[in-house]
């Protein structure tokens, strides 16, 4: 169970991480393998942050979701956007190669060493629950945090989704872009949101994670398949399908590591090789969708 | 017109898409020399229909005989082989290459050498002596070193049609051929449609209805995805159905 | 065939013995070109994005190595279980890349080289793990050239590899089944139309590739005595689509042409600093595709717009 709990706080981490990526994916048509960067961007703002200036790590988070925003919004309007009609080699390319530079910056200026996040006293520590395997629930304080968090901001996410204008707009500009502009609406402008917040969010879980996930200048590269993974299963036609890949991924990575660890990530991959064979656009794509 | 035999038949053609039929029961049956043609108010069906009978669309129910034989299991390259082919509404080529690369290639895969990796493209003589004269009967000789994405559109729809004539079909389905095309060129490629040998049996969707009734010596008349009615021009012309749904907005009626 | 290719290549021929200290380099610089070449094959002539290339690479190379240490060391025998085995391979899976977007396509091609790298770490016994294989001698090349210090055998033995494998490739793309898998490419739905057997054309096209591939990754382990990990890495799947794509996708010798820019430029700045290198050639992507790959070679559409 414990285990169960584990690979649901992994998940959830890895569905903000990656939530963005998918509607990136799905809105713009753009591959972008940088996403992981804007993360990492998050996780080292957040130390910073900690132990340079003494912020509270509760403030921290928030902006670190700010600081990544901002990031996207500048660079959606410079760099990207030129790049969303071109191929998608070249989108991989052009993505790869400002991963790398955001690695290599990182690298420079900070140093190659794992960062160590000094989490605040009242997360730290763990609840057990329940005697006897499988039942025993061991639940650490902060992994209890990082589901509440992305647990709401999950339900924030959906009810923006359904529920307001922005939210229709955007569902729009996912089905149709052109005819979403025909209809008067601002196709630019959702797009340049939403990268930002996609982004943000993608900081927010970068601090969120770095106790968990670890944090060091490789961390674009290392978990951009992950991020990945998530989306390629889950489609980009939905929120609900990116967010049951990651868990059925984090779930399955913590389980196999656990239990056969001479396989370690070799389950993983081969789970989204069997999935991806056996449905090309993604477990949970609408009928006719894109 | 000698033969009566059949090439062409769908038996109950039906395609659903989620809860839309965009084809109903269609029975469509084509005899041999056949110039016959389909006709229909838009999202009708049509391109449906020949998507479905081409392959490329899955039928949710029906049969689909070419020559005698049922090929509705068989992929779109094969029934290309049976001698099945079609050109498209909107133009689909090949932008990198020239009409003489096109065509060669073309050519060299319909005469099974597309397996041929040790020789180059253009080795075959007879390969090359058919692609002169495919360039020559569709007035492409002046642009065929020419790269397809350079070509103005008339040459371009020219070289469409002549992509599916260099596959020496049996059964030809044209959608919309002279679609786009200005004027002037129109006649290059009338003339060519209707310079197809008789054995070859030729199906034309189209919307233009002088090129239907002078073309034509049998239509179907497609709405909604079921078939309305079919006839000679003649009785299709005069059909007060066929005019209420289609012909009575003054597209230009010929009896 | 161009007046100057003679040329390059017997100049490409006299450099090991021309400049014997950089003979190891030449070696290097072979190696990749052919595995570019390879990856043009897949890239550039069929249209499919990969980042798992590296895939064949590691397989023939692994093979390769096992052969010689346990079975014989002959090298052209050796090479030819290298690219065999890596031809199994891709015809396996190139039932994988058939279907589905370039998004998929990239992440089964990914996935195919992780798995690949967590076998070989796993099953160390066989591989030597994260050590890698070493100890790999090889016999004499036709029973006469040993493979020196120097590396000068070793250097003329993967050009000659190199040449008579681009020749075969570019037959290959030259011929009416490269003009019909350029069709593919181009326009499916239109190969589809003129009789094309898409999917077995694209798994040829794989296949021959992953041997190729694969016959790299066994010149790999022949001329260095060694297979390691990194040959499945992530990294050595993007070094070669980058290499690629600064030389030219979709003409064979981009393949040569940028294997030769790219280990010279990494030899010279990243021995300034290692992140540096990283740092300047994530700067080239992100200029080269702003800029349009096309552009490159025309300096003078560096300042306009299209």
């Amino acid at each position: 169970m414990t285990i169960l709990f584990d690979g649901i706080a992994y998940g959830m981490l890895l569905f903000i991480l990656a939530v963005g990526l998918s509607v990136t994916m799905g809105l713009m048509n753009f591959i972008n393998l940088a996403h992981g960067a804007f993360a990492m961007v998050g996780g080292y703002l957040t130390v910073v942050l900690m132990q340079r200036f003494d912020v509270p790590f509760l403030v921290c988070l928030p902006m670190a979701f700010t600081g990544a925003a901002l990031l996207g919004a500048v660079l959606e309007r410079t760099l990207y956007r030129p790049m969303y009609r071109k191929p998608h080699l070249d989108q991989v390319l052009f993505s790869i190669g400002l991963a790398f530079m955001a690695v290599a910056s990182v690298d420079y200026f900070v140093g190659s060493q794992q960062q160590i996040m000094q989490l605040p006293e009242w997360l730290k520590g763990r609840t057990e629950l329940g005697t006897g395997t499988p039942w025993e629930l061991g639940m650490g304080h902060y992994r209890l945090f990082i589901i509440a968090v992305c647990a709401a901001l999950t339900v924030g996410l959906q009810y923006v989704l359904s529920a307001t204008r922005f939210g229709s707009r955007l569902r729009a500009s996912v089905d149709d872009p052109r005819v979403a502009a025909g209809m008067g609406i601002n196709v630019n402008v959702v797009f340049a949101m939403t990268f930002a917040v996609g982004s943000g969010l993608a900081g927010l879980g970068g601090a969120l994670g770095a106790e968990v996930l670890g944090l060091d200048p490789t961390f674009p590269l290392k978990f951009m398949v992950y991020f990945l993974i998530v989306v390629a299963v889950g489609g980009t036609s939905s929120i609900t399908g990116p967010l049951l890949a990651a868990l059925l991924l984090g779930v399955a990575d913590v389980a196999g590591k656990y239990y056969v660890p001479k396989l370690g990530a070799f389950i993983v991959y081969s789970l989204m090789l069997a999935i991806l064979m056996w449905r090309p656009q993604g477990l949970f794509v609408r009928q006719g969708g894109k | 017109m000698i033969a009566n035999t059949v090439v062409l038949q769908t038996h109950g053609l039906v395609k659903r898409f989620g809860g839309i039929t965009a084809t109903d029961h269609v029975n469509l049956t084509i005899h041999q020399g056949a110039r016959h043609a389909l006709i229909g108010p838009n999202g009708a069906g049509k391109t449906t229909l020949i998507n479905l009978i081409t392959g490329v669309l899955p039928p949710s129910e029906g049969r689909i005989t070419l020559e005698g034989a049922d090929i509705t299991d068989l992929a779109p390259h094969q029934r290309v082989r049976r001698g099945l082919v079609r050109t498209f509404q909107i133009n689909q080529l090949f932008s990198g290459m020239t009409p003489l690369e096109t065509l060669t290639m073309v050519v060299s895969q319909h005469r099974g050498l597309g397996t041929k990796w040790w020789q180059a493209l253009g080795h075959d003589k007879s390969v090359v002596e058919r692609c002169r004269q495919l360039l020559e009967q569709f007035r492409l000789t002046d642009v065929m070193h020419q790269r397809t994405e350079q070509m103005p559109y008339g040459k371009r729809r020219l070289l469409e049609m002549a992509i599916a004539l260099a596959c020496e079909p049996r059964v030809l389905l044209l959608d919309e051929p002279v679609a786009g095309v200005p004027a002037g060129e129109r006649e290059e490629l009338l003339h060519t449609v209707s310079a197809l040998p008789a054995d070859v049996s030729v199906v034309l969707i189209e919307h233009d209805m002088d090129l239907v009734f002078e073309f034509a010596k049998r239509i179907t008349v497609l709405v909604n995805g079921a078939v309305l009615t079919e006839g000679t021009p003649k009785e299709i012309a005069q059909d007060p159905q066929v005019k209420a749904v289609y012909l009575g907005h003054g597209e230009g009626a010929h009896v | 065939m161009q007046w100057w290719e003679p040329l390059v290549w017997l100049l490409a021929f006299a450099t090991p013995w021309a400049l014997p200290h950089h003979a190891l380099i030449i070696n290097e610089i072979a190696i990749v070109a052919l595995f570019a070449v390879s990856l043009d094959l897949v890239l550039g002539y069929s249209g499919i994005v990969s980042l798992g290339h590296a895939s064949f690479l590691g397989f023939g190379a692994y093979t390769a190595a096992l052969f010689a240490k346990w079975i014989h060391p002959d090298p052209l025998l050796g090479l030819a279980v290298g690219t065999v085995a890596a031809c199994v391979l891709g015809a396996l899976c190139s039932a994988t890349i058939l279907r589905g977007s370039d998004l998929t396509r990239l992440m089964v091609t990914l996935g195919m080289a992780l798995i690949l790298f967590e076998l070989a770490n796993k099953f160390d016994g066989l591989t030597g793990g994260s050590d890698g294989l070493q100890g790999v001698v090889m016999g004499p090349v036709l029973g006469r050239f040993e493979f020196d210090l120097m590396g000068q055998v070793a250097a003329s033995y993967s050009l000659v590899v190199l040449l008579v494998l681009f020749f075969l490739v570019r037959r290959l793309v030259h011929s009416p089944f490269g003009a019909t898998l350029m069709a593919v490419r181009d326009n499916r739905l239109r190969a589809m139309a003129i009789g094309v057997p898409v999917s077995a054309r694209l798994a040829a096209a794989y296949t021959i590739a992953a041997g190729v591939a694969g016959a790299a990754g066994a010149l790999m382990a022949q001329t260095t005595g060694f297979a390691s990990l990194d040959v499945f890495a992530l990294e050595r799947s993007a070094d070669v689509t980058l290499i690629l794509v600064i030389g030219g996708v979709g003409w064979l010798y981009g393949g040569v042409i940028g294997a030769v820019v790219f280990k010279l430029l990494h030899d010279v700045i990243s021995s300034i600093t290692p992140q540096y290198w990283t740092f300047w050639m994530g700067l080239f992507l992100v200029v080269l595709v702003m800029v349009g790959r096309e552009r490159l070679f025309k300096p003078w559409t560096w300042m306009g717009r299209t």
